[in-house]
């Protein structure tokens, strides 16, 4: 890790004024919690939590070759996304190794906004800038022009409904729309990373404060809490949704990880037509006749937290790696998600454990995710 | 927060009371439990253990980590709270009261205990 000082959020001085406890990640200095972690986690699951996330990576992309760039240097096909409508998707090496996970989002026609976790930022930009030699499109980071602030939990919606007349039922989910919130431009869309109903805010960085105070006038009398970091990984660990790091790494494919839909063959009439696409054409071939180790979810039958890096045995064989565990607040257990070898990763697969410490705590294998909301 | 001026202190956060007929109780200090988060699992000491001054003796389970817990003293243990095990979180809502961890008949103690002005002290350092 490099000695930079880390970088601050447009609201860092109401952070510190919450009380919140501070943590380093990606170079960001963030909110970890604010009080208690496991009721910020249940209160996103039953109410609603309003969280800072302007350490996410915004780029932008424009130009009449925008979709044609997208679609050659990410793995999905951008050009069946709406105008209004977002997509989940990777950026892969040439190799099929997982860049970082992304959120396109089709502003305009010709507009799209790239969010990239923090952590990549650089590593998205710099390859996006590269990959977009010989296109007429434009790459430009924009990483400083946005905070973002994320309502989520089941009374999100009420809770923004009285802060803008923006057509929050229209907005579906992993859709996006300009609009006007307690007064403040802002690009409104219905994503997030909570297994939750919800919006992310994208506003000018000097536009945060007032929308933070809105959405917390707004919401206090439902029941909205500030959340920190702590809780959105335990929320998207029950939602088992992966975490750039933990399930998904440059040695891995989206094959391996079990997100082999995301990428799309064919989507041009190019044959090599993506970056990462034939090694990724391997991939999937693996995939299907070998698979290789299976991301499944483990819950302990005791309570004995499994983290990262642990290794998952059964019979006093290692047959796998934890990539993510925590208490989850939600089953009351700890949970995993962990790489498992095909032979032990069926859900109901008897004598898996966890090696905590030397000890060979017992584990349930069950399919993921751990945690659905009812619709 | 204020850390209680009966109490003697530890550098790896731990906190003793006064002795009664040789026993003195111990748990973790707030600081220390604000800096764990939300304890949900608690592996205190067997009564019968021997537990060493500055050695491991346990551990406590967070959502984020889990950290070992050390003796302040040297001793046996006497006691260990059940009402904790049962409910971790006393930990973090009572950590100078509900939330003790164990008690300890001493043997032997190291001269580096500090009082609660030093303690507090030392985590503003």
């Amino acid at each position: 890790m490099s000695n930079t000082p880390p970088r601050h959020t447009a609201l860092d001085t109401l952070h510190r004024s919450l009380g919140a406890t501070m943590t380093d990640f990606a170079g960001w200095d963030m909110p970890l919690r604010y009080a208690s972690e496991r009721d910020e986690h249940n209160a996103v699951r039953t109410r609603a939590g309003l969280f800072d996330l302007s350490h996410m990576g915004e780029i932008t992309v424009t130009g009449p070759q925008a979709v044609d760039l997208l679609n050659y240097a990410l793995v999905g096909n951008i050009g069946s996304v709406g105008t209004g409508r977002a997509r989940y998707t990777m950026i892969c090496r040439a190799d099929g190794g997982i860049l970082d996970d992304l959120i396109v989002y089709r502003l305009q026609d010709e507009q799209f906004m790239v969010v990239a976790n923090a952590g990549n930022a650089q590593v998205v930009l710099d390859a996006l800038t590269e990959r977009a030699a010989g296109f007429d499109a434009e790459v430009r980071d924009d990483r400083e022009a946005y905070a973002l602030l994320a309502v989520q939990g089941p009374e999100s919606p009420g809770i923004l409904k009285s802060v803008t007349d923006a057509d929050l039922d229209g907005l579906k989910y992993y859709a996006g729309l300009p609009g006007t919130v307690a007064g403040v431009p802002a690009l409104i869309a219905r994503t997030g990373y909570t297994g939750e109903d919800g919006f992310e805010l994208f506003v000018a960085p000097e536009h945060a404060e007032q929308l933070w105070r809105a959405l917390t006038d707004a919401g206090a009398p439902v029941g909205l809490v500030p959340c920190g970091l702590s809780c959105r990984d335990t929320l998207r660990l029950e939602a088992g949704m992966p975490l750039y790091g933990h399930e998904l790494t440059t040695a891995l494919t989206p094959f391996d990880a079990g997100l082999g839909r995301v990428v799309k063959f064919d989507k041009t009439s190019h044959a090599d037509d993506f970056v990462g696409g034939e090694a990724l054409r391997g991939a999937a071939e693996r995939a299907e006749a070998a698979p290789p180790r299976k991301l499944v979810g483990l819950i302990a039958e005791g309570r004995r937290v499994p983290r990262a890096g642990m290794s998952v045995v059964a019979d006093g064989e290692v047959v796998g790696e934890v990539t993510s565990g925590a208490p989850s607040p939600t089953l009351g257990k700890p949970i995993a998600m962990a790489y498992v070898d095909v032979a032990h990763a069926a859900p109901g697969t008897p004598g898996v454990g966890v090696d905590i410490r030397g000890t060979h705590e017992p584990y349930e294998v069950v399919a993921l995710p751990f945690y659905k909301r009812q619709k | 927060m204020s850390n209680p001026q009966r109490l003697r202190y530890s550098k790896e956060h731990e906190w003793l009371s006064a002795t009664e007929d040789g026993v003195a109780t111990v748990g973790i200090t707030e600081h220390a439990a604000n800096a764990l988060g939300d304890v949900v699992f608690a592996q205190l000491p067997v009564v019968g253990d021997t537990v060493t001054a500055g050695e491991s003796c346990g551990e406590l389970e967070s959502t984020k980590s889990v950290s070992d817990l050390y003796a302040p003293v040297t001793g046996e243990v006497v006691e260990a709270n059940q009402d904790v095990v049962d409910d971790p979180s006393l930990v973090n809502s009572a950590p100078f009261e509900g939330g003790w961890l164990f008690k300890v008949r001493i043997a032997d103690e190291p001269d580096d205990l500090m009082s609660a002005d030093e303690y507090t002290a030392f985590t503003a350092g």
